[in-house]
């Protein structure tokens, strides 16, 4: 079993350490130490992929179901809205409390649309990709009616230490995605959730004839997934200071299906790999971050990502790679495919 | 409250082309208005990308209710297919005047043809088309976009004037293939020419967002040794950089001088407070001017083709003063 998993993000880990290498090489400093915590460009690019992994998480877990959410770009828009409004109406933006208030009522709403997706799907019946695209669309709507289509600033310490402050050493921002990834692994691999989950996505009708609560599994999925992308949003948001209900998160359902698909999880569902997600989306934010730093210039930012995913994707196919490197067996990942038919 | 929420709906609506389409039914309780001899105008509007954008709508929306001309606004989320689909809709629905501010420079022959042969007059505010066929609109008000980007190269070159030191210049762009992010680019780019010790050594796109500005920026002061001077083509993107420039423990301002273009209220306030050195101001302010050109297109007034508003710049001293009368 670990030799197949190794060999599966073998290559995308070897392009991300590539890639790493490149940024260690241009920036002035990679892993320091500075006014008592880590600094460097490192630590940027982890703290900067807070948001995806989180996003990318709950989505592995929806994929893995057989489903897909659309929406969870635009509950990262809602999540900031909601929680910079409470703030920018506080007395005092620093007092602590207000700012979990705020950031409770920022989750529960994030939940609450995670339930709507969940329903829409797993009770309602309509395909997941629809079901997530009303939310998609209506919740960006949504997001620039509670801020009436403007930028929300706000000035308050507590909030942005979210995404800029760091406890241990270690970004506050990147503590919460770790946590969200040792408790979704945790839950997955040492309880029979993860099973649970494999089952449903691989067949939900089996699954309920085998006893399995196949329409809870899947309701808890999108739920999660919404919950998940409500803090991505908070942090998003605190890194600014603001909620921008237009451009938050625009577009990173897109990113987090390429983590999720890099990471080697089958998007017809019933297998997936969490830690892959996890590679995938630093693999996505590190990308982004060396564009930069070896100064592509703007207009050819796209293609240098495209033919980044294109070799990953390439790298991932096991006929491909049986061509290419005759020398690595490309049996082990075809018998795992067998696995869910 | 309630305007703003049938405009955040109905802008929702039209995040997906394919419901736009449907989308006229939605406005059909404004739709009666048409006919009592009103000047209709259909406005499509960039986004909400910045708050310098929100100035502008809000003065155009002010100035049109001032004015008695009844305004059909879209929202275009930043995609050209959303604001084609937007101008479509305003030929179908029989509007007297279209104006827009196209959200990239190029790609709207097809369209603006389709609103020509219906005989509706178009105006573009704020950003220019590349068409060479001028027949196809009637009027370009804007700012000059790049004398904003010689203003702020010219107060660099007399900030170091005197001295030989090398200057690394780093350069936050917008929008890539905007009309705003190519002439600010080559406006700064031509009055530094002069000066060989001026040099910009980065520039990407910060796709005129605070979020990118911040990761942008992020990344120069990691890749860069030394940044003397960032000039970013809008305040917001400044302002996510300024965060990045905190966060790596320097000064915005001091450590790094910062120059912007827009001056909205929360670049003044940062420009006040002195994290911003320098502020070349392209004003949103054009609701009036845009109306008085309406009218007289519908009358068949010959109208100038190109519309300057009016504009300056600002100090730090200059923002202080400025700033508690700061409309926006």
């Amino acid at each position: 079993m670990t030799t197949i998993f190794k060999n599966r993000l073998f290559w995308p880990a070897l392009i991300l350490v590539v890639m790493l290498g490149i940024n260690a090489f241009t920036s002035n400093q990679f892993i320091t130490i500075k006014d008592g915590h880590l600094f460097g460009s490192l630590i940027d690019i982890l703290r900067g992929s807070a948001p995806l992994i989180l996003v990318a998480l709950g989505m592995t877990l929806v994929i893995a179901t057989g489903g897909i959410d659309l929406s969870v770009g635009s509950v990262m828009a809602i999540s900031g809205a909601v929680a910079c409004l409470l703030i920018s109406d506080l007395d005092n933006q620093n007092s602590l409390s207000g700012v979990f208030i705020a950031i409770g009522a920022a989750i529960l709403v994030s939940l609450a649309a995670g339930l709507w997706n969940g329903t829409l799907v797993a009770v309602v019946g309509i395909q997941p990709i629809i079901a997530t695209l009303i939310l998609m669309v209506a919740g960006r709507g949504l997001a620039q009616l509670f801020t009436e289509g403007q930028i929300i600033n706000v000035q308050s310490g507590p909030y942005s230490a979210l995404a800029s402050g760091f406890f241990l050493t270690l970004p506050i921002a990147l503590l919460i995605a770790a946590a969200a990834v040792g408790l979704t692994v945790l839950l997955t691999r040492r309880t029979a959730l993860g099973l649970l989950l494999e089952s449903v996505g691989g067949s939900p009708t089996a699954s309920r004839l085998a006893g399995i609560g196949a329409r809870r599994i899947t309701i808890m999925t999108y739920v999660v997934a919404g919950a998940f992308a409500g803090l991505a949003g908070l942090i998003a948001s605190a890194d600014i200071k603001s909620a921008d209900s237009i451009s938050a998160g625009n577009l990173i359902e897109l990113d987090a299906i390429l983590a999720v698909v890099i990471g080697g999880t089958a998007l017809i569902g019933g297998r997936f790999s969490i830690i892959g997600t996890v590679l995938g989306a630093v693999i996505i934010q590190t990308l982004r971050v060396t564009v930069v730093a070896i100064g592509i210039p703007a207009e050819a930012n796209l293609l240098f990502k495209s033919v980044v995913v294109v070799a990953l994707c390439l790298s991932q196919s096991p006929e491909f790679r049986a061509k290419v490197f005759g020398r690595f067996k490309s049996r082990p990942a075809a018998e795992k495919v067998g696995v869910p038919a | 409250m309630r305007k703003s929420l049938s405009v955040a709906v109905f802008g929702g609506l039209l995040a997906v082309s394919a419901l736009a389409g449907c989308g006229g039914s939605d406005s059909g309780g404004e739709n009666g208005g048409g006919d009592d001899g009103k000047i209709v105008l259909g406005f499509s509007q960039v986004g909400a990308e910045s708050g310098w954008r929100t100035a502008n709508t809000e003065s155009i929306k002010a100035s049109a209710a001032a004015a008695g001309i009844e305004l059909k606004f879209s929202d275009a989320q930043g995609k050209q297919e959303n604001q084609i689909s937007d101008i479509r809709g305003f030929i179908t629905q029989k509007v007297d005047v279209i104006a827009f501010s196209p959200v990239v420079t190029s790609g709207w022959d097809a369209v603006l043809k389709e609103a020509k042969d219906a005989g509706i007059p178009v105006i573009l505010t704020d950003r220019a088309v590349d068409s060479t066929d001028t027949s196809l609109y009637e009027s370009f008000i804007g700012s000059d976009f790049k004398v904003e980007g010689e203003k702020a190269g010219d107060w660099l070159v007399k900030e170091y004037e005197g001295k030989t030191g090398e200057v690394a210049i780093v350069e936050l762009q917008g929008t890539t293939g905007s009309a705003p992010a190519i002439d600010r680019q080559t406006g700064f780019a031509e009055k530094i020419k002069a000066n060989p010790n001026l040099k910009i050594v980065k520039t990407q796109t910060g796709d005129f967002k605070r979020a990118d500005g911040k990761t942008v920026m992020e990344t120069f002061l990691q890749s860069v040794p030394k940044i003397d001077v960032l000039y970013a083509h809008n305040d917001d993107m400044g302002l996510g950089a300024i965060e990045a420039i905190k966060a790596a423990g320097k000064k915005p301002g001091q450590d790094i001088k910062i120059i912007t273009v827009d001056a909205v209220k929360d670049g003044m306030t940062a420009l006040a407070a002195g994290e911003i050195n320098f502020i070349v101001e392209c004003s949103p302010l054009l609701g009036d001017q845009l109306m008085e050109t309406v009218k007289k297109v519908k009358d068949k007034q010959p109208v100038e083709k190109r519309i300057l508003t009016k504009e300056g710049t600002f100090t730090q001293e200059e923002a202080k003063a400025a700033l508690p009368t700061r409309k926006y």
